[in-house]
């Protein structure tokens, strides 16, 4: 049962849940969950008759085909439900991940073994179950102790989608994720992704979401030992009537751990939405832990919306630091008057502006094929509106 | 030889309590060759001046024109008034994260000139005006204006000055916030733009000490709004003596 809470203000402008964090209902039975009214905290941002029956317990009519390319390094498996490796990184927070997790038939498991460097990027390609079909999957990348890798997961196609994905990282090992979200325009996408991150271990996580009727990721980072950090980084692209909603948590459970998140988006034409929710708990134990997380959204065109909630609890004083920051507005004319009074022609100078905007994140994006696609599909968005 | 020639300019911004009018019938000529400088107290409309003749959109020109070489200013829009030949340095430029300055000003160089500058020609021109303002080669990878100090962010416009070579640039309070130095390599670097006789000078400021280093062939007094006295440099002189109490009624120097 996952309470609806009414959220207020404190003085810093987060904004502290009545319930914590910390007591969240979390289970891999889809049963344990009401159905959610959309009335509930967490529900209450997404257009619920847009799921398609992904919270009402709608059943699979597809499936979505999982492609996976990956160097020799790397092991790739298709395991059955009930594979006691499935789960290890995280547990359903919500009543479509949980439905998700009891409906799968099979999982793709990619394992890079300890103390080995991936000598290529993995590709794993999921291409939803077509127009009209629904599908549910599971994906897990284990790292073992002092692995390295770099996984792209590239969502396209039709149809609805729920799935969880998980990053179980042993201590040591560093794991980059890219996971990119170009659904065509009738998809509903729904994914939960978990993250387990073991002593000194380093997880770099990035999703781009540009396209889908509705796409709703949730990534959560656990903490197993101490010394590990995380990035959470986020880039997306609303158009009319798309509804894109990422929702991070941190879970600082362990002392000494770091987390950075840092998402950006643009939004342009009638009813373009996004939300963002950003949750960051700092427990007792986690004493030495710094955070901070920042959202910043441009709103291109009238008729956009984005909402951004940073939620920061703090259960203990002995931090090395915590902070947030918001922000969403305009197109700011100041920026483009002085491109244009140095010769520039207004076009151009909005795409410089958006471009300077999303310039940080496709810099932390370390596979050069993926950050040049993202930068051609910046531009073709950019194209398709004429700003 | 270029002209910029503004007649009658009346100029209002629109404020919570309807639009206000600032510039009250400004009548100035430019000529290739001539520097001028505009001095007034604060508030007196000089800014208003060089943002209205930029095209700054806050700024609504209500009558009377700007022309440049017989050009209608005013039915440019603002990057057109820049690829015409004019140019704003800025009081207070602007950052644009993400862009980095090499990036902006080549881009800046391409619309201004009508084509690329050839890149092995291009990287030499622009070491060598950054050399000549003292600035950093660093900067070049750095987003436009972002956590500049405000003496990096002046020698950065007259680094754009350089490199853009427009027919008239209008320098709003480019001395404002900056040391003795600092001041120096500005005011060089705009006596280097200066130097080829055929373009023109507009340059406008509360102070004099900048007219030490860069001499107006004219001084024009700004105050309520519009030109109320124009003179030689001498004029310059006599404004560091005595204020401009007698065009405004209140004691504000103008000297440092």
């Amino acid at each position: 049962m996952t309470a609806a809470v009414e959220k207020q203000s404190h003085s810093h402008g987060a904004v502290v849940p009545e319930s914590s964090r910390a007591e969240w209902f979390t289970s891999f039975d889809v049963n344990a969950f009401e159905v959610p009214s959309g009335r509930e905290e967490i529900w209450r941002f997404t257009p619920m008759k847009r799921l398609a029956g992904l919270h009402t317990g709608v059943e699979a009519t597809g499936s979505a085909t999982v492609e996976v390319d990956a160097p020799a390094e790397v092991t790739v498996e298709t395991v059955e439900r009930g594979d006691s490796r499935l789960g290890a990184a995280g547990v359903p927070a919500d009543r479509v991940a949980a439905q998700a997790f009891s409906s799968f038939t099979a999982a793709t498991v990619l394992t890079v073994a300890k103390e080995t460097k991936a000598s290529a990027p993995v590709l794993v390609t999921v291409t939803g179950p077509g127009a009209g079909q629904v599908a549910y999957g599971h994906l897990q990348v284990r790292a073992e102790r002092f692995a390295e890798a770099v996984v792209v997961l590239d969502h396209r196609g039709s149809g609805v989608y729920a799935d969880n994905v998980e990053f179980v990282l042993a201590d040591g090992a560093k794991l980059t994720v890219v996971s990119i979200q170009d659904w065509a325009d009738d998809a509903v996408h729904v994914s939960a992704q978990h993250a387990s991150i073991g002593r000194d271990a380093l997880l770099r996580h990035t999703v781009v979401t540009l396209g889908g009727d509705l796409v709703r990721v949730s990534p959560t980072a656990a903490f197993a030992d101490k010394g590990a950090e995380v990035e959470l980084n986020g880039l997306y692209f609303a158009d009319a009537g798309q509804h894109f909603e990422h929702r991070t948590f941190v879970d600082h459970s362990q002392a000494n751990c770091t987390s950075n998140v840092v998402y950006k988006g643009a939004l342009q034409g009638n009813d373009a939405h996004t939300v963002w929710i950003g949750d960051v708990l700092i427990r007792a134990a986690a004493e030495g832990t710094q955070t901070y997380e920042l959202n910043r959204n441009l709103l291109l065109t009238d008729g956009a919306r984005a909402d951004s909630v940073p939620n920061l609890e703090i259960e203990t004083g002995e931090i090395a630091g915590a902070g947030h920051a918001s922000a969403t507005g305009r197109f700011d004319d100041e920026q483009l008057f002085y491109l244009q009074a140095r010769g520039i022609p207004e076009d151009q100078a909005r795409r410089l502006v958006v471009r300077g905007f999303f310039h940080e994140l496709l810099m932390k994006i370390q596979v050069p094929e993926v950050r040049e696609r993202l930068e051609a599909a910046i531009e073709a968005e950019l194209e398709a509106v004429g700003v | 030889m270029a002209t910029l020639e503004i007649k009658d300019l009346h100029v209002s911004v629109a404020t919570d309590d309807g639009a206000k009018e600032i510039l009250k019938g400004v009548d100035l000529t430019v000529r290739a060759g001539e520097t001028h400088a505009i001095m007034g107290p604060n508030g007196s409309g000089k800014s208003t001046l060089s943002y209205a003749v930029a095209g700054h959109p806050k700024y609504e020109v209500t009558s009377g024109s700007v022309t440049l070489d017989g050009d209608d200013v005013l039915a440019m829009s603002v990057d057109e008034r820049a690829r015409a030949g004019l140019f704003l340095a800025m009081q207070y430029p602007v950052e644009v994260p993400g862009v980095s300055m090499s990036n902006f000003l080549r881009t800046a160089a391409t619309a201004v000139r009508g084509e690329a500058p050839k890149l092995r020609t291009w990287v030499k021109e622009v070491k060598a005006a950054m050399s000549e303002l003292e600035i950093d080669p660093a900067f070049a990878e750095r987003s436009v204006n972002e956590g500049f100090s405000g003496g990096e962010k002046k020698r950065h416009e007259i680094l754009q000055l350089a490199l853009l070579s427009p027919k008239i640039a209008i320098l709003d309070e480019t001395d404002s916030g900056l040391d003795v130095d600092a001041l120096r390599v500005v005011s060089d670097g705009v006596n280097r733009f200066k130097a080829s006789g055929e373009t023109g000078v507009l340059l406008i400021t509360h102070y004099t000490r900048i007219l030490r280093h860069i001499t107006p062939d004219f001084v024009h007094v700004f105050a309520g709004g519009r030109i109320v006295e124009s003179g030689g440099s001498e004029l310059a002189n006599v404004l560091e003596a005595e204020g401009y109490v007698k065009y405004t009624g209140s004691q504000e120097a103008a000297g440092v």
